[in-house]
């Protein structure tokens, strides 16, 4: 049976509509919900644990619908986007004040084994006030997973986390998911999850805009096409040069410097610096000039 | 309401109910075990811990001290019931209950902290009474009890003056607490709400229109104090059963509305 169920959910402020129509099911495995900010990802999580209701459509979460369920929380295990701790406890305190509230048999036992999954154990004993902003992350999501929940929700889990954090947090997420959880998380950083694998739902405008599994995602990013901005001791030399590459589909001298359209970014980077040394041309920037999201999702999007 | 806790993972109306059926049933489980003990000692924690409860702390300070200073100069013999009577039922119970009883789930709110205990399976009833019997017992330490400080100072503490300020602060502390949670959960200017209901309602048509006595907790408190102490310096209007009855219904009423919107509390996306 799969975990959450979504058929033609809507959900509207107002005259502003902030997810639209979407149907979408997630089984156990790992799944991001990857989308711009304002694309209506939190709407979604929110709707998904009961926090809001749907303006119309089903949603089901275990085969039961969340809005006005807290009893769908004996499965499901949540993680906050905001800050929304009790600065005042101690880590311990927190996570074991959940697994009460839980009404586990073992309060202490499964507060212990969550914060030792998160890594938390040596600053357990301070108080949440003097957590750095990754420390904060990984207490919430002990508390989360302080149940066991069999599915787990989590809003942009990796802000505010270092690299070496970041990876840390996706080995445990996919371990997770190997044994038959399902976890599903927020993202509008394409680059911090190109390491997983598993499934995306591409959320723009309200709109579920595409879904498949990481791999095609990260093909599509590698191969979508590259505008650079390249500055050089002689742009016109270089550009005569760079259009000869199959790597480079348009080359225009412009004020600023060389505008370099490439639909290989692995091929171009590698190229570039050998074809200046052959011409004995200086080469001074190469700046990437179209990486916004929104290019990205608009790429990932129509195609 | 009794600390009792539940069997084991019950979780109000909630196991047994189907999908599709819409959970009006909750506000009918049976009261044991809707105290819960790990939302009452946080919220204890968190709200001694802010700002406001320095404000609280000195309210009762205040009183005590205007009440040594009138023990020492005071001429008339009925100030201790006009002084306790009037600024203690008036401002002192009431301030401290707006103060106390819009923090222990309004600031929580606001900053998004509910979110730890709304996202467990603990009953939003549970949580609304857990709120209000953490509020409640703080304005009686914070309320009550040095109102019934300062009325031993004044007259003696088995006075029966003191008995009944002291029965009548203790009705104050949970109706006026009832009243100001649900204020909490219905908006996010429940202080502002609560002054209005206090300064216009109860003190402004309360004085004018007799039939707004009747839904006005003040005179509820102050009625029944005066059952016991029987003084006119009290300025009660209703009878004892009146007050009694009609604080117990206002406390449930409030209490179920409040349960009734929090399960319902949504949080907004990013989109909005």
């Amino acid at each position: 049976m799969s975990a959450i169920e979504l058929s033609n959910v809507s959900r509207w402020y107002g005259n502003v509509v902030a997810v639209n129509d979407i149907s979408m099911t997630i089984g156990p495995g790992i799944t991001g919900l990857l989308g711009p900010n304002g694309a209506g990802k939190t709407t979604l999580l929110n709707l998904m644990a009961g926090f809001l209701a749907p303006s119309r459509g089903e949603l089901t979460v275990g085969g039961r619908p969340s809005w006005r369920n807290p009893a769908v929380f004996t499965m499901l295990g949540l993680v906050p986007e905001r800050d929304s701790v009790y600065a005042f406890l101690t880590g311990f305190d927190f996570v074991r004040s959940s697994a009460k509230l839980h009404r586990l048999p073992d309060p202490d036992a499964a507060a212990r084994r969550a914060i030792g999954i998160m890594d938390m154990a040596d600053a357990q004993d301070r108080r949440i006030a003097t957590y750095s902003k990754g420390m904060r992350q990984r207490i919430k999501v002990a508390a989360a997973l302080v149940h066991d929940p069999q599915v787990l929700l989590l809003d942009e889990p990796f802000n505010g986390m270092d690299p070496r954090q970041r990876l840390q947090m996706m080995d445990l997420l996919e371990e997770m998911a190997r044994q038959g959880r399902t976890i599903l998380f927020s993202s509008h950083i394409l680059e911090e999850v190109e390491r997983m694998s598993g499934t995306i739902q591409v959320i723009v405008g309200g709109r579920l805009a595409a879904s498949g599994d990481f791999r095609a995602i990260r093909r599509l990013m590698t191969s979508r096409p590259h505008v650079f901005l390249v500055r050089t001791s002689a742009d016109r030399a270089l550009g005569a040069a760079l259009i000869g590459r199959p790597a480079v589909t348009g080359v225009e001298l412009t004020p600023r410097g060389l505008q370099v359209r490439t639909s290989d970014f692995g091929a171009f980077s590698r190229e570039v610096a050998g074809l200046c040394r052959d011409g004995d041309i200086r080469l001074r920037e190469v700046l990437p000039s179209d990486e916004s999201l929104e290019s990205v999702f608009a790429y990932l999007v129509t195609s | 309401m009794l600390p009792a806790r539940e069997p084991d993972e019950t979780t109000g109306a909630g196991e047994t109910r189907k999908p599709g059926e819409t959970s009006q049933k909750r506000a009918v489980s049976p009261m044991s075990g809707l105290l819960n003990p790990v939302v009452l000692r946080i919220t204890l924690r968190a709200t001694l811990g802010r700002k406001r409860a320095l404000v609280f702390t000195l309210i009762p300070l205040v009183l005590l001290l205007i009440t040594v200073a009138l023990k020492v100069v005071a001429k008339s013999p009925v100030w201790p019931a006009e002084f306790l009577g009037v600024f203690g039922f008036s401002v002192v119970l009431p301030l401290t209950a707006l103060i106390i009883g819009t923090s222990v789930l309004g600031a929580e709110i606001d900053d998004g902290s509910i979110i730890h205990l709304l996202a467990t399976p603990v009953s939003r009833l549970s949580v609304v009474i857990s709120k209000f019997a953490a509020a409640a017992a703080l304005t009686i330490l914070f309320g009550a009890i040095p109102e019934y400080l300062a009325a031993g100072i004044a007259k003696g503490f088995s006075d029966k003056l003191s008995i009944g300020l002291l029965t009548g602060a203790l009705v104050a502390a949970v109706a006026y607490n009832a009243l100001f949670v649900m204020f909490s959960v219905l908006t996010t200017r429940a202080i502002a709400v609560g002054l209005i209901y206090l300064l216009v309602w109860e003190g402004l048509l309360g004085n004018l229109i007799g039939g707004v006595r009747v839904l006005s907790i003040g005179q509820y408190s102050v009625s029944v104090a005066n059952a016991i102490a029987k003084t006119s310096a009290l300025n009660a209007h209703l009878t004892s059963s009146t007050a009694i009855i009609m604080a117990i219904v206002v406390t449930l009423v409030t209490l179920g509305i409040a349960a009734r919107r929090l399960s319902r509390f949504a949080l907004k996306g990013e989109a909005v």
